[in-house]
């Protein structure tokens, strides 16, 4: 049960790669991350000589990541395209990760958004396998799994991520799925009629389909123009076995009243607080 | 409907509201079990100061929020007409530029031919500035100048001993102060990022 | 930005960035926008989206490019070619605006009859001496008709009456020869799509297409932008970029309209600000001249004559300057001592960035201070800068890190001991430790309120500059020395301690001397020391006790006027009254702006005015039919069919008679460094260069085989400038952490070189090392004479300090300059590269 699906659309044709994404994550969820000094000194960055990309793949400390593809054929006349793509976490209608989560540490949340509860996590790690993505990574600062949260945080305050209220561009989208797809499906029409005829969706309900249930899709999806596997993404990502058992041992029905009751307390407070702190206009 | 502004606090007060009367019969959308998990939002008990982002010259609006007299978070001002809440790396950066381990905080003195800093106190450093400043500006300032093409006397009342390079970086009401001050020194080198 | 300012009368963009939303094409060109002003690109983004086109004509295929509908190669330095190619298919083709540019510009206007072009005199205009390379502007004048003046009246306004040189000749016809329409039909015969071709490196197609879209989007119905940034400015000829480009948006008739104009893109948060209120050596606050002792400016008279012109806004020249002398020297700037105007110091010449390394490696400078500027690493010819750094006795240092320029004497290669160097570094406030305001980009001056006090004993540039005057004005307690009258006389009371910003800007903004009430606007001021302004452009910012509108938070969905202040007088289209057609109405309902509304409330009981969606730049009552006063001095002189109100004639400039030292009419010549010897005119590079013939400083000759690559230096996303508010930053540092040098394959593989080894790049000034980073983003040009040019891209945010460090990209380049502004040639110089670090010491 959720309130409405929320995610992001992330259209790759407007991404200018510009990273304030992942600095935007970054600089939010600098209290769940290691001291970025220390982390820096630690790890001194390196060029990757991967066009403008730097930092290679998600990881535990950055949960969003730019790709930078170069397409160019000898002349530049043939083809003439640097692609772009932030990527994230893609909150799976059908989560592998949740499905293999042995502690009930990974939870679907209110807003069907798929969250890692750091104080449950072992660092098992096989979230980290199950993935189809390679989006969940072990933070050895800490001994736990680490990804996207679609800024949970500021979701309950009613606050978009930080993310997508960073993107300059618009490229990434927040907002309640359903919507967001519908946008997304009249950008790829309109793209289809200015010529930009490879424009399609990756994340609709056709990936991570599940027959049983009849649900599929990624909560968080993109507008690509080019195959799945040039971005990094799998073209036919698997749910693996459903023989794993399901990850919470108590009433799940119950926690969510209860967590729910406790929400909206708390959240109408928070909200009217949130308002009056950025009433800022004189 | 655009909800890239003030977040989607609208659409969900009315989604809170929706739920608040449809309870669980709203349960068939999703049969994935759900566990709302309580959050705290780390800037909640923060001020909200409205700024401008220090890079470059497009000019966002920040907030800066503040708690217990620190630096907790800067984020886009959603507000501001020209970004809308949107930042770049750099702006987005904004908050490690000031909140920030590798800052100077202490006035530091390198003496001549020394190879070290040494930690000194304002007001000693202020008063050397001071001096150094007069002295260089006795010992330089001309009345007048010969110009060596046509052989003219013109008066100038100058110096050309001391420089004064920037101000882009910095606000107006500096830039404005160092341009009064250095011209009542008698200062014509002044100069700032404008031809960089 | 002289580009500007002598085409339309104002320096500054002439639109916001907001309004590029509704524009119908997009030209980007000199600009990297996504990558360096990614959240100002979200506009065109967005008119991009509703189906606009967007251009990027750029040596690079950058982020922008990645954007872009059309990507437009073109070899660095060229770019006039390119503009004057598009002006000559516009005259061609005659897909000029006719209305617009009959009515708004100088086209009809008539020149001298003496004057030769450079297409009769090789690549010069009549009037230079090769002896002084300077030219002498008398045959690039306007012929104008006497005009009966009554005799002058006693006031400085009234004196200026001398100055009044008559009507402007017309031809409304555009035929005569001498007419500014056919001069520049011939001037730009030769600049041919061919010539593009031959020139630029770039396919005739693809020009084509560009002229072709730029056309289609611009007339009654649609408008064009152009937004440009330092890809235009540093160059040689980088005031003629934007003189070409300015010259283009008059005859396609884009300028004052919506969706239209020259968006100039800044890079730093307040460089439009610190430019108007003038750490500059040559402007005083809101562009008044600095005194020279090169031009008459003995006396306040003499000073007012020369600078105040009888006709156009600036005829109110005399109140601004008496306005800033009574803001800077109170009661003692008395009508009897000219009002203290002998306190200024007077300029012997150019004092600009590189002039001033040079005084102090001749031992001139000897005390310097750097206010949050870092020149070991931002400095053209960098090393030369450092050394002269360690010629001065002291220097001050106020930042928030200790920089390349602060840690100077510490540098690999050199030893401290033999630096004398006294360094004071004066730990800075950041921006959010601090109240204040910042103008950007489009004028718009904001204010940031102060979150936090700065840590430990870090003051803000303020207050450091407070106290010193305060300390000085202490030390020379007492002299009788007439030099030291200035600090004694400076009005320096801006609070008990600390000083307050508001305060600062109330002074800027003006009040009335005798009860010190803000003015409301720049038309309150006068010339007779009864009120006081420092920045008379900012005026209304502060337009009453208390009120503040840099701070005001009020946007809307468009202009938003209540969002900051943007000077003129809250204006944010410049020029706008020529949204409408001359007789005041909108040339079309979909590019309405401002228009003449003969029913509106003009008060006083009369009706007619000037309304819209922001505020005319223009009398506001003045009607479209009123007839110019041949005699009339200010405005007087303008009919209300002339938006260009600060220009002598209120006509946009096509051709510039004057405000120029490199010629009227842009003119292709090659970078001051190149491979290629100039194919349009025996004349190679600008003939008025500024050079410096300096040890260190040695240029490389055209065509000279040891130096065959063409190298733009530029900036990323990732970092700023020097890099002192990006590098020691890890969130940005890591997204970029090295020293790059990006090369076409097909260089590389005449190199040796693969993608990731580590590559020198030499020059006569320096050999720096950089990773390679191999990519089709960047191409050979192959010009018309069949020979391949080869050019690599370096960002130069790197250097010894920080996080993350690298060599230092600027140690590579040259100090020259643009005549007008002494800006330097950053975008195109020549160098080669070979496999492998270097062997020499980056900085000896």
């Amino acid at each position: 049960m959720v309130v409405r699906a929320k995610g992001f659309f992330t259209d790759t044709t407007v991404c200018i790669g510009c990273k304030a994404c992942q600095v935007a994550c970054r600089e939010w969820n600098q209290d769940k991350l290691p001291n970025a000094f220390e982390h820096v000194h630690e790890h001194p960055p390196h060029l990757l000589g991967t066009s403008y990309d730097n930092t290679g793949h998600l990881s535990s400390v950055n949960w969003r990541h730019v790709k930078f593809i170069e397409q160019f054929s000898e002349d530049r006349t043939q083809q003439s395209r640097w692609l772009m793509m932030s990527d994230c976490c893609k909150h799976c209608v059908n989560a592998p990760c949740l499905e293999v989560c042995p502690t009930g540490s990974l939870i679907r949340t209110e807003f069907d958004s798929v969250y890692v509860q750091p104080e449950v996590c072992n660092g098992c790690r096989d979230c980290v396998a199950a993935c189809p993505f390679g989006v969940i990574s072990y933070g050895e600062w800490d001994g736990k799994v680490h990804k996207c949260t679609l800024c949970y945080d500021r979701l309950q305050v009613g606050l978009q991520p930080a993310c997508a209220q960073a993107c300059p561009t618009q490229s990434i989208q927040f907002g309640d799925v359903d919507e967001l797809m519908e946008r997304a499906k009249k950008r790829v029409a309109t793209l289809h009629e200015r010529g930009v005829k490879e424009a399609y969706i990756y994340g609709d309900k056709d990936i991570l389909y599940d027959p049983a249930s009849g649900k599929g899709g990624l909560n968080v999806f993109y507008l690509l123009v080019d195959k799945p596997e040039v971005y990094g993404l799998p073209a036919n990502p698997q749910i693996p076995s459903k023989t794993v058992p399901k990850s919470s041992a108590f009433s799940i029905l119950t926690a969510f009243i209860v967590g729910l009751i406790g929400i909206f307390s708390f959240r109408d407070r928070r909200i009217r607080e949130i308002q009056k702190n950025e009433n800022l206009r004189t | 409907m655009d909800i890239s502004r003030r977040g989607f606090l609208k659409i969900s007060g009315g989604a809170a509201a929706g739920l608040a009367m449809g309870g669980l019969t709203d349960l068939g959308l999703n049969l994935n079990p759900v566990i709302a998990h309580a959050q705290e939002l780390r800037i909640r008990k923060a001020k909200a100061v409205p700024s401008v982002c220090p890079y470059c010259a497009v000019g966002c609006g920040q907030i800066i929020h503040v708690q217990d007299g620190k630096i907790v978070n800067i984020e886009g001002n959603p507000d501001s007409p020209v970004n809308q809440g949107n930042l770049c790396p750099k702006g987005a950066a904004t908050y490690q530029l000031a909140v920030n381990p590798l800052r100077i905080t202490k006035v530091l003195y390198r003496a001549p031919r020394s190879d070290k800093w040494e930690e000194k106190s304002l007001d000693w450093a202020m008063d050397q500035i001071a001096q150094r400043v007069k002295k260089t500006r006795d010992e330089t300032f001309v009345r007048t100048w010969k110009n060596p093409a046509t052989g003219e006397e013109k008066v100038v009342n100058h110096t050309l001993g001391i420089a004064s390079l920037g101000g882009a970086t910095i606000d107006n009401e500096e830039n404005y102060l160092i341009k009064k001050l250095m011209c009542s020194l008698g200062v014509v080198y002044i100069e700032n990022q404008a031809r960089i | 930005m002289p580009g500007l300012g002598v085409s339309y009368g104002r320096g500054g963009a002439t639109t916001f960035q907001q309004d590029t939303q509704h524009s119908d094409c997009i030209v980007i060109m000199g600009s990297n926008m996504a990558e360096c002003h990614p959240v100002g690109f979200r506009w065109p983004m967005k008119a991009k989206a509703k189906g606009a086109t967007l251009i990027h004509i750029d040596p690079r295929f950058t982020r922008t490019s990645a954007m872009a509908d059309i990507y437009v190669p073109i070899r660095a330095g060229t770019d006039i070619v390119f503009l004057g190619a598009l002006i000559n298919y516009v005259i061609q083709n005659e897909l000029y605006f006719k209305e617009y540019v009959l009515a708004y510009t100088n086209a009809a206007t008539l020149i001298n009859p003496e004057y030769k072009d450079t297409e009769d005199l090789n690549g010069l205009f009549s009037g230079y001496n090769p002896e002084s390379r300077k030219y002498d502007n008398k045959t690039w004048q306007y012929q104008y008709e006497p005009v009966n003046l009554e005799p002058a009246g006693d006031s400085f306004s009234e004196k200026v009456k001398a100055n009044h040189k008559g009507k402007p000749k017309q031809d409304l016809t555009l035929q005569d020869p001498n007419c500014v329409f056919q001069i520049l039909k011939r001037h730009y015969a030769r600049y041919t799509s061919e010539m593009v071709e031959k020139v630029c490196g770039t396919p005739k197609d693809l020009f084509l297409k560009v002229a072709e879209t730029i056309t289609k989007n611009s007339g009654r119905e649609k408008t064009t932008v152009f937004c440009y940034a330092v890809g235009w400015t540093q160059h040689t000829v980088g005031v003629q970029y934007i003189r070409a480009a300015a010259i283009l948006q008059l005859l396609l008739g884009n300028i004052g309209r919506p969706g239209g104009g020259i968006l100039a893109l800044r890079g730093h948060a307040t460089i439009q600000g610190s430019t108007d209120l003038a750490t500059l050596y040559n402007v005083l606050p809101g562009y008044l001249a600095q005194p020279s002792a090169l031009k008459k400016h003995a006396t306040l008279e003499e000073y007012i004559l020369t600078e105040t012109p009888a006709t156009g806004w600036w005829h109110n020249t005399p109140k601004y300057i008496v306005s800033l002398l009574k803001a800077w020297y109170g009661d003692a700037a008395t009508k009897e001592n000219n009002f203290a105007y002998d306190y200024l110091p007077k300029i012997i010449g150019d004092h600009s960035h590189m002039p001033m390394f040079v005084g102090m490696k001749e031992g001139k400078v000897k005390g310097f201070f750097a206010f949050g500027q870092n020149p070991a690493v931002g400095g053209q010819n960098a090393e030369f800068q450092r050394q002269g750094l360690a010629d001065l006795d002291w220097m001050v240092v106020l930042d928030l890190y200790e920089t390349e320029t602060a840690a100077f004497w510490k540098r690999e290669g050199v030893r401290s001991e033999d630096i004398k160097t006294e360094v004071f570094f004066i730990p800075a406030a950041a921006v959010a430790e601090k109240a204040g305001s910042f103008t950007n980009t489009q004028r718009m001056v904001q204010w940031h309120d102060k979150a936090v006090d700065p840590p430990g004993d870090a003051r803000s540039d303020l207050d450091f500059v407070y106290d010193l005057g305060k300390r000085l004005k202490k030390l020379y307690a007492g002299s009788t020395d007439p030099k030291d009258r200035p600090i004694l006389d400076m009005t320096w009371d801006y609070g008990e301690h600390e000083a307050d910003p508001y305060l600062v800007m109330k002074e800027i903004n003006g009040y009335t001397v005798a009860d010190k009430k803000p003015v409301k606007s720049f038309t309150e001021l006068k010339d007779d020391g009864t009120t006081a302004a420092g920045g008379w452009i900012y005026s209304g910012i502060i337009p009453e006790e208390g009120k503040n509108l840099a701070a005001s938070r009020n946007p809307d969905n468009y202009v938003s006027l209540g969002w900051g202040f943007a000077w003129p007088a809250n204006r944010r289209i410049l020029y706008n009254r020529a949204s409408a057609d001359p007789s005041g109405k909108p040339w079309s309902e979909r590019k309405k702006y401002i228009w003449w509304d003969p029913e509106a409330d003009a008060g006083g009981g009369k009706k007619g005015k000037w309304v819209g969606y922001d505020i005319p730049d223009f009398p506001a009552t003045k009607p479209p039919d009123a007839p110019a006063k041949p005699d009339g001095l200010g405005l007087d002189a303008h009919s209300g069919a002339d938006p260009f109100i600060m220009k002598v004639d209120g006509k946009g400039w096509l051709f510039a008679p004057s405000g120029l030292l490199d010629g009227p009419l842009p003119t292709h010549y090659e970078p001051m460094e190149t491979p290629v010897e100039n194919p349009m005119y025996k004349q190679q590079v600008n003939p008025v260069v500024i050079r410096f013939d300096l040890k260190g400083n040695e240029y490389i000759k055209v065509g000279d085989p040891n130096y065959p690559i063409v190298i733009s230096t530029y900036r990323l996303t990732e970092h700023h400038l020097s890099g002192t508010m990006s590098r020691w930053l890890p969130w940005l540092a890591e997204l970029q952490p090295e020293l790059f040098v990006e090369i076409s394959p097909e260089l590389a593989g005449e190199k040796g070189i693969q993608n990731g080894d580590w590559v020198t790049i030499i020059t006569p000034r320096a050999e720096i090392e950089a990773k390679a980073l191999v990519t089709r983003r960047l191409r050979p040009f192959r010009l018309g004479d069949g020979k391949i040019i080869h050019q690599i891209g370096m960002p130069w945010h790197w250097g010894y300090q920080g996080v993350v460090k690298g060599d230092i990209v600027n140690n590579l380049s040259a100090l020259v300059g643009d005549p007008n502004v002494t800006i330097h040639e950053g975008k195109v110089f020549t160098c080669n590269i070979r496999k492998g670090r270097r062997q020499r010491t980056a900085n000896v």
